[in-house]
Parts: structure tokens; sequence; C-alpha cells
């Protein structure tokens, strides 16, 4: 026990208990994920371009490159997302609970679509994963891709029961929500080269 | 500005003492009995574990390699079979890499660093838990596969093809590489854990040019760590899919490349050793300065060192693979790069050793195993200078010369510093300190084992003899140098015994210590030896790197945090100004239910991959309830703004 | 002062190593190179050792000292010190480099061998350019024309091993997928041990081989011995020997020129007993050691490819008798 009496110096009673953005611990978190998933994204795709370049053709032949169109279809609608992703953002920070919890069910709604078209993407890539390791990486890269859309898609239907019960109100409640909004971002920007590497490089290479 | 209520109790001038102590221990501790040891949020707590289970593995996988020098004490000794070495010497190495050396020193942060900087628990509490479950899993899944003669086999960096599916059928791999899977998960959630921590929890006025150097160091291994792991788990997850279901990015014959593997490993590979160097480098910062009693000379240099150190550790993986055939150019930049490496551990090195000239150095035994670390280490590091230029590798390469180097550097530039550490703050984990004369004792034992073990290694290396081997002829010069490595061996493990009883006896029987019995100048000896439940009754606010030299026992304090709910401040990131009261988590149980899902999950994937179809479930239902708010029993506080 | 002591103690046996030589050491040996590696080393040695010296007397005058005070000396000696290993490490990079490049700056004179590493031996051909029938195929075992710069190309059939003949030069892996090749110039006539160096699996422990460094006549005969089929078998016991050999399971594997035993998947048995060693570089070439590799394989190298084949008696005597008639 300190007997001398301690030596008060400031007080902290005023700070808030919540914050948005940099601010709150959830951030970090968050940001902290986004890194090492994206260290994950960047070490996979330096693998791609590493045994591309030990092919002559790429995909090598026999095979053609995926189709482009459940692949195209996905980017369009993951772009169109990011209109209610901004949205939901903005009105969890401001405190909005009706409007965030409309835009939950339509993003959960919009992740339900895009894994419907991810399934068809699979569906159309012209080949399997045991084919070659050309297959085995495009296949890597849309499965990496897919569980982030997955387990994005689960956080958003999570939040969005959540905040429909009496815990809707809890500030703490729309911190979440603005942290998977930022999350969400990450998921269609990563999702842009892979996009590009896929359906793309395959047809210039 | 919304008026206080002034129902909510804080502490202050009004409420300081034992009344503060009581409320404030009610808040924070967990409940008793084996459902709140389960459920603990307390870093201290998780800490500890951390500590014994990584000093568990540093037993076992230290008993394979007495068993591994008991082999090769003779040449063509029949004591071991072919077989069982190749999957002990695997063992060994993937234990004290992946299940010691990394986690050890995380362990160490874990419970240190909260303390260090004037905080009441760690950021993300319950992620802190799930990662010791995860690591606890995989460390047993590991064992109870190698106990069953499941071990794997194909060495600690499992090269393919040798480790493809065709060539090591069966299930062996497929452990090594899922329990990859469960370390790399648990060292993650550490390392963001750690780096949330360091960014955002110090105390009011620690500037980060007065955070102490253990701190930069584990900040700088937290974000090397984010960078680094998720190679060496896309690595084993290749792997994994290749013996799985069918992939072949390993596979020559299909399109797929041997040495992708190298290059995914080694860009782990390399900064895992400075993973594990650079906060030994912050323990000995700390050792030096208390024992010095002034503070480290030219404190920026050594944080520029630790910063350039880190950086610089992901431009030299190549190293690794001289032999492999890829163009020279190449090989040339990697030596250049492998060298300049040296230059921030020369400058660390510097700064220590002027700092013990300045200061006035008293020699208790954290001090002795700073200068076996400095005398130890720097003939590793040379080495490494050696091994560097690409015509002495592609001789000394995957020989016993390699096998001095890096356990000249591990154990003399992790392992001493560590063994300091533990010494140096068990007084602050137990409340009791080590017994001086063991602890000279063991010191003198394990220095001289060590040196005796593996300095012959260097000549047997250079006389031609290969790594791995579980025989070697006789007749080749290697049979005398062999059996002094044995030899030494046992008297190293002697003196680790010697330790470890130490340890377990002090724990009981040791002179009990105050608050700061070092007379040390961070703020983990401000408070109680050891900490209460809450760690501080008051947070400090510090001015100077050397709070308790300069403040002594008048140490400000902030008011003001609640003490009926758990809170903790955060602050800001470079000034360290006050942010937000932050509420740190009751303790769950959920962490762990969701280790055991996912760790069950990770397990039955090496017999199918439906089961991570089927293990999704339960893991996500374990996560939602861990997720899930908590109804509180105080009310919210009402918004301020 | 005891810990100077020790210090001086175990840093002595380092000044033993430049006069460290043995049949599969790296210095003094005899390759082209030697004389490069060894002043490479050296060099390296000393300045470690000088850095080394230099450290542990800092750390001695601090632990030693009793004064306080003088920090402008240290700023200055800091700056110093830091200068010193800079310029230190560039010049140690550029020595490396320097004499990396030499040592890949070797003439071809048109000797090529090519090494298939298996688990665990080694499938050796030698080829002559232009001249496809004069290629000769051997195992386990490498004849080197001195002073003539051989171009190795390493190729696996399975993992990756890695070919290295201490005495004579560095290493290069064997990489399944790829060709790498090494180029290699024995300088001394000799006899030098090289052993597999990376890990491999199982008996990595056992994959060595024998190479005899001779002058260029007496290796030519060597070749040309080499081209020539297996030798007659004369006696009874050889001509059982030679039945079983060719008839039965060995064939299944083994080549032997000139027999119908034509199996391309385990070594060449053409001129076994001319070899200095069995398995690999795992015993010496006689007749205990035969016998024993012949009644058990497994007991003798433990997972080797070699099946036991569960030999009678007689047929044992027969068969040893045969092969070690191969010469």
């Amino acid at each position: 026990m300190m007997t001398p009496p301690p030596r008060f110096s400031g007080d902290l009673a005023h700070l808030p208990t919540h914050a948005f953005g940099h601010r709150s611990l959830t951030w970090w978190g968050i940001i902290g994920f986004m890194v090492i998933e994206g260290t994950f994204f960047a070490l996979t795709i330096a693998a791609y371009f590493y045994l591309m370049s030990q092919e002559q053709s790429w995909p090598p032949p026999p095979f053609l490159p995926p189709n482009l169109i459940a692949g195209t279809l996905f980017t369009l609608l993951m772009l169109v997302s990011e209109i209610p992703n901004t949205m939901i953002k903005k009105a969890a920070e401001a405190g909005e609970l009706r409007k965030v919890r409309v835009l939950l069910l339509i993003m959960t709604a919009i992740g339900l679509a895009l894994l419907v078209i991810r399934g068809f993407e699979f569906n159309s890539l012209n080949i399997k994963w045991y084919d070659n390791a050309y297959g085995s990486i495009i296949w890597a890269l849309l499965v990496l891709h897919t569980t982030h859309i997955l387990t994005d898609w689960g956080d958003t239907a999570v939040l969005a029961m959540l905040m429909h019960t009496r815990h809707g109100i809890e500030a703490r409640r729309f911190i979440d929500v603005s942290e998977n909004a930022l999350y969400w971002r990450f998921v269609w920007l990563v999702w842009l080269p892979i996009y590009f590497l896929i359906y793309w490089l395959t047809r210039l290479a | 500005m919304t008026d206080l209520d002034p129902d909510l109790a804080r502490d202050g001038p009004e409420l300081t003492g034992e009344e503060l102590h009581r409320r404030l221990t009610l808040a924070w501790r967990r409940p008793a009995g084996l459902y709140g040891w389960l459920s603990s949020t307390d870093h201290k707590e998780i800490g500890k574990r951390y500590i014994v289970t990584a000093f568990g593995f540093l037993l076992l996988a230290g008993v394979l390699g007495l068993v591994m020098r008991a082999q090769l004490a003779r040449p063509e000794s029949g004591l071991i079979s072919a077989d069982r070495y190749n999957q002990i010497f695997t063992m060994h190495g993937t234990t004290m890499m992946f299940l010691f050396a990394v986690p050890v020193m995380e362990a160490v942060a874990i419970y240190v660093i909260p303390l260090m900087l004037g905080t009441r628990n760690t950021a993300f509490t319950r992620l802190n838990a799930f990662s010791y479950w995860m690591y606890l899993f995989g460390g047993i899944m590991l064992w109870v596969a190698f106990a069953l003669n499941v071990g794997p086999d194909a060495g600690w960096f499992a090269y393919t093809p040798l480790s493809g599916p065709e060539f090591s059928p069966g299930k062996r791999v497929d452990i090594w590489a899922q329990m990859i899977t469960f370390t790399e998960v648990s060292g993650l959630a550490a390392a963001v854990v750690m780096a949330t921590t360091i960014l955002k929890q110090r105390a009011p006025g620690m500037t980060l040019a007065k955070m102490p150097l253990f701190a930069w160091s584990m900040l700088v291994v937290a974000l090397m760590i984010i960078f680094a792991l998720p190679a060496v788990a896309l690595d084993s997850g290749m792997l994994i899919s290749d013996r799985l279901v069918g992939t072949h990015f390993f596979n020559p014959y299909e399109r797929g490349d041997a040495l992708l593997w190298q290059h995914l490993f080694w860009f782990f590979g390399h900064p895992e050793v400075y993973i594990i160097f650079l906060p030994a480098t912050g323990f000995i910062s700390e050792m030096v300065a208390t024992f010095s009693r002034r503070p480290v000379f030219a404190y920026p240099a050594v944080v520029m060192s630790l910063i350039a150190t880190g950086l610089l550790a992901f431009g030299l993986w190549v190293h690794h693979m001289f032999a492999t055939g890829l163009p020279r150019l190449g090989y040339a930049f990697y030596t250049a790069a492998s060298m300049t490496v040296a230059i921030p551990t020369g400058i660390q090195i510097f700064c220590w050793i002027a700092t013990i000239w300045l200061g006035r150095p008293v020699y208790r035994v954290p001090m002795l195993w700073v200068l076996g670390f400095i005398i130890t280490f720097v003939i590793g590091g040379l080495t490494g200078v050696m091994l560097a230029s690409v015509p002495l590798d592609l001789q000394l390469h995957d020989t016993y010369f390699v096998v001095a180097h890096f356990h000249y550097v591990l154990i003399g530039g992790a392992v001493f510093p560590l063994l300091g550490a533990t010494t140096y703050w068990f007084s602050k984990f137990t409340g009791r300190l080590m017994s001086e004369a063991w602890g000279k004792v063991a010191f003198a034992l394990v220095f001289c084992g060590f040196h005796l073990t593996f300095f012959p290694m260097h000549i047997t290396g250079m006389l031609g003899m290969p790594r791995r081997v579980y025989t070697y002829p006789a007749g080749m010069g290697w049979d005398t140098l062999n059996l002094i490595s044995s030899i030494g061996a046992v008297i190293l493990a002697a003196g680790f015994a010697t330790f470890v009883v130490n340890a377990l006896v002090s724990m009981r029987h040791g002179r009990v210590a105050g608050a700061n019995p070092w007379s040390a100048p961070g703020l983990e000896w401000a408070t109680t030896s050891p900490p209460p439940v809450y760690n501080f009754p008051h947070i400090p606010a510090v001015a100077s790197r050397t709070p308790l030299w300069d403040e002594g026992e008048d140490l400000p304090v902030m008011t003001g945090l609640r003490v009926d709910e758990r809170e903790h401040l955060t602050t800001t990131v470079i000034e360290a100004i006050p942010s937000v009261r932050e509420p740190s988590p009751h303790p769950s149980l959920w962490p762990l239910m969701s280790a055991i899902a996912i760790g069950v999950t990770f397990v039955a994937s090496i017999f199918t991959p439906w089961a991570l179809v089927v293990g999704l479930v339960p893991s996500a239902i374990a996560l939602l309830i861990w997720f899930w708010p908590k109804n509180s029993t105080v009310p919210p506080e009402p918004t301020i703004e | 002062m005891k810990r100077l002591a020790l210090l001086v103690a175990l840093l002595a046996p380092l000044f033993a190593l430049t006069g460290c030589h043995g049949q599969q050491a790296v210095l003094g040996g005899g390759g082209r190179d030697e004389a490069l590696f060894g002043g490479l080393w050296q060099v390296f040695l000393i300045v470690t050792i000088v850095f080394y010296l230099v450290v542990l007397a800092g750390l001695t005058w601090a632990v030693l000292r009793r004064r306080e005070g003088g920090e402008p000396v240290v700023r200055t000696t800091f700056y110093v010190w830091v200068g010193v290993i800079s310029l230190t490490l560039i010049g140690l990079s550029i020595a490396s480099w320097l004499v990396d490049r030499t040592m890949n700056r070797a003439p071809y004179t048109g000797l090529t061998v090519e090494i298939t590493g298996h688990q665990w031996w080694w499938d050796v051909r030698y080829i002559s350019p232009g001249h496809p029938d004069q290629t000769l195929r051997t195992s386990n075992e490498l004849h080197l024309p001195v002073g003539v710069p051989v171009q190795v190309i390493l190729k696996s059939a399975d993992v990756i091993h890695s070919f290295w003949i201490p005495n004579l030069s560095g290493k290069q892996d064997l990489i399944p997928g790829r060709n790498n090749d090494i180029v290699v110039t024995p300088t001394k006539v000799g006899i030098y041990r090289s052993q597999c160096a990376e890990y491999c699996g199982l008996q990595h422990a056992h994959m060595a081989f024998d190479v005899t460094v001779e002058p260029l006549s007496t290796f030519q005969q060597w070749w040309g011995d080499g081209l020539l089929p297996a030798r007659v078998p004369a006696t009874p016991e050889q001509k059982a020997g030679y039945a079983y050999v060719t008839t039965r399971e060995c064939a299944t594997c083994h080549n032997i020129t000139g027999t119908p035993a034509t199996g391309q998947v385990a070594p060449d048995l053409t001129h076994f007993a001319s070899r200095a060693t069995i398995g690999a570089g795992t015993f010496p070439m006689n007749r205990g050691h035969l016998y024993a590799w012949l009644a058990d394989p497994q007991q003798a190298k433990p997972g080797n490819k070699m099946p036991v084949i569960g030999l009678e008696p007689d047929q044992l005597h027969a068969v040893a008798a045969y092969l070690e008639s191969l010469k």
C-alpha cells in the first residue's frame, strides 16, 4: 500500500466512453486484421506471378481463361454495394438507428446475392484446382476472397439481428456497424486486383 | 458539457487507499475456481500461463536435443533408428521455433507490457485469452501425434517435394502443417493485441519518445509478426492443399515449383528469427539500464536500430537459398542486405556496452546473463556475417557450422536474455526473488555447457559433417568433436534444470520482494509484487523515460476512472494524451469454447476437407456468443460529449 | 577475469581451423577454387576475430571501470564504430562478390557429367558430346581428370538433394523440375568423399559417394573400361549367380550392360566391384558387407528402396560371387 498520499495531477472523468475511427480500440483491431489479410492476399498474388513467370502462355495450354460473365457481374454488384455501405457508415456515426437497421438488411441481402454469383464464378473458371498449378493458384485466390465475403456477410447478418434487439441503442454497437462498413470496403477493394488477375491478365498474357 | 453523474463512483481524492483497493478488486477480479480460471481475461494470468507452457515446451524440446546428442555421441550408433531420429530432430526444431521461442517472448510481453505502460490490462483481453488456447491446443496436437509415432519427420522447414503427398504419405506432415495454422492464428492474435496496447494504452505523458525500449521492441515485433506470419500460413495452407485435395502448387510436373515453398517459407523464416531476437534486445535494454543505474545510452539510436532491423529483416530471405541455383546478381544483393542488418545490431551492442561503461553497474544474476549474452551472441552474429558470403555459404550451408551459428544467436541471443529477464521480473510475477547463489550456479553451468556443446560444431561443419543426419561414419575426424558436444549438452541440461528448480523453489521460499527490489526506473515497479488484479489503483502519468528514478515515491497519478465498472484509459498514439475511457471486457468462457470449436475443426480437416464446412457451424456459434454484448448489471453511463 | 581466460581457451581452436583438413573437409582440399575459398575464409576469420576482440575489450573495460562520466568520448566513439563496421561490411561484401565472380568464370572444355539424385543414391552419366555411344553410366561414384573443368548437370528424380564435394567446391542443389549445374575443377590427385547436403528423407545420412581424381590418361582408361560390357562369369558359382541376377528380382531394377538385366530404376551394377563402397557410401566394398547387404538390405540401410529378397544361402554365395566379379 502506498502510504504517502498520491499526488493527483489530472482527471479523466470528462473523457467519453466511446469514440469512432482511430480513437476506438475496435478500429485498431479491424485495421490490424485488414493488414494481416492484405498481406495474405499480397503473398498469394506474388505466388501467382511467380508461377506465371515460369509459363510461356497463361493459362497454359490447352486451358481457356475463366468466363467473364459471372466475375464481371460480381464485380459490378460489389462496386454498387459501396453506396449503401457508405450510407450505413454515415448513419452509424450519426446514431440513426432506423436507417442503420434498414441498410443492414439491404447489405445482408446483397451479401447473399454475391455469394450466389460467386458460386457461378467457381463453376465457370474453365479449370479445376487439381488440373495444374495455374488452376491451383486461381482457385486459391478465389477461395481466399470468398472466405472474406462469407465472414463479412456473417458479421453483417449478426449485426442486423443485433441492431433489432435492445442492444441496438448502445453507442458501442454503432461503432461496430461503422467498423463493419470499413471492413466491407477492404473486401471489395482487395477484390479489384484479384478480378484483374483472374479474368483479364489471363486474356492479355 | 453534461454534468457528471455524482452517483457513479470514480477514483480520486475521495476514493483512494484501502477502500479503493476493495472496490477495484471487486470490479476486476474473476470468479473463483475452475470456471474462473478458464474464463480469465487478466493479462497477468494469461501471461503466466503462456510463460509456463512455453518453458514446458522448451524442456520437452530440450530433452529431444539431449537424445539427439546421445545418438551422435558415437559414430554409427544404433541407439535411435533413422525414422525416430528424423522425427526427433523435426520435433526439436519445430517445438523450439514455433512453440517456445516466439510464444515465450509474447508471453513475457503480455505480462509485463501493460504494467510497463501503466495500464490495467491489454487491449482485446478475450482475444488475448483465445490466443493462448489456440497455442496450447496446437502444441498438444503436435506432441500427442509425436507420442503416437505420427510426428512430423520432414524437418522444421518441411521442404517440398519431400513434404509433399508423394514422398511423405500419411498424416505426419499434415500434423505439422496444421500446427502451423494454430500457432499462426495464435501469434497474429497476440500481435494485434500487443500493437494496439502499445499504441493506444500508454500512460498519459508517455510519448513514443519516452516509451521503454522493451515496449519499442515489442511494437516492432508485433508489426513484423503481422507481415511475416501470413507467409508461412499461406505456405502450409498450400501444402495441406497439395496433400489433401490434389492442388499442384509445389509439383514441378504440373507447372508448380518446389522452390515456391522455400521462397514463402523463408520470407517468413528470416523475419521469424528477428521476431525472436528483438524482444530479447528489449530485455537486455531494460536490464542494462536498471543494473547500470542509468538510462541506455543513445535511446534514439537504439529505437532506430530496432526499426531498421525490423524492416531489413524482410529483405534477406534468399540467403537461405544460395545453393538452389537462382541468378547470381540477385544473390549479391542478398549478401549486401544480410551484411547491412549487422549494422543496427552492432549499434545496439555498442549502446549497451556504453551504458555499462558510463554507469555504476552492479552484477546481480540478470546482469550476468547480459554479459553472457554479449559474449555469446556476438560470436553467432559474426558467423552470420560469414554465412552471408555466397562462396563461404556454398561450403558451409547445411553443415554443422550453421547449426553452431544459429544456436549461438538463438541461445546466446534469445535464451540468455530470457533467463535473465525471467530472473529480473520473477519478483514481479511471484512476489519473491530467485536465489542469487543458485542463479549464479545455473548461469555458470549453462554458459560453460553451451560453449562446450556448440563451439566444436563450427569445426565439425568445416570438416564436412552435414546437418540432419541420424548417424555418421567413423574415421571422418568427427568422432571426438561430437563426443565433446554431447558431454557439453549434459552440462547445459544440468544448468537448465538448476534454473528451473531455483524458480520452483523460490516461488515458495524465496526472499520476499517489495515493489521495486532492483531500484529500477519503470512503471511496472511502481506497483506491488505481484500486482493487484487491477494493476494500479490510480493511472500513473509520466514525464520522462525513467519515471521512478525521476519522481520516486511521488509518482503523479490521474483520477476519474470508474471503480464499479472495468475501465481503462486509451491515449493518443504519439503524444499519449488521454483520449477515451474504454471499457474492458469481463471474464468469458467463450474464447476457450471458440478455440475448442476452431481447434477441432482444424484437426478434423487433416482428415477431410469437409470438416471445414461442418466445423464452421460450432465455430460460428461460439464466436457469436463471444461477441454478443452482455447484459450489464451496472447502468450504462449517459453519453458525454 | 576468469571470463577472459575462458574466452581465450575457447578461441584457441579457431586458429586450428586454418590448418584442418580431412577427406570431406572444406579447407585444404584439391579444387581449383580452394585457394580462393581459403583466402576469403581467412579474411573473414581474421576480420571477425578482430571485431570480436574489440567488443570483448570494450565490455571488459566497461565492467572494470570505476569512474563516472565521459559522454562526449562515448559519442565520438559511437560514430567511429558505426563508420568502421559499415566500411568493413562493405569491404567484406565486395570481397565476397569478387571471389564469387572469379569462381564462376570457369572455362568449359567439353566434359559433362549428368548426375540424377534419387532417394538415396546417385545416378551418374558421363556425356561425350557428339558421341552418344560413348555415354558411360555408373552409380555412386565419380572419377574426374585432374586439371580439367567438368560441368556437372544436376537433376533429381524425386526430392531435393544437394551435390557437395567439400574438398573440391561448394555445393549446389538437385531440384526436381529444374536443371542446375556446377563446374568443378580438381587440381590435386586423390580420393575424396562427397555427401548429400540437403535433407532428403529417411536415409539422407547414407547418401554419399567417392570421388577419384586421377591423371587424364588414367581417367580416359577408366572411361574406356567402363564402356565395356560386364565381365562374363567364369567359375560355376559366378555362373549360378549370373543366372539368378539376370532372371530373377535383380533384373527388374538393376542394369548390367551386356546381360539381360536392364532395369533402370536402381544403381547400375555393370562394374559394381570396382567401386569403393556399397549402398552409396554406406559400407566399404568387401565380402562381409556385400553379404550383409544382399542378405538384408533393410537391416543395413533401413527404408532404402531395395527390398529384402530372401536369398537362400547357396543363392547368396552365388550372387555375391558374381557381383564380386563385376570389375
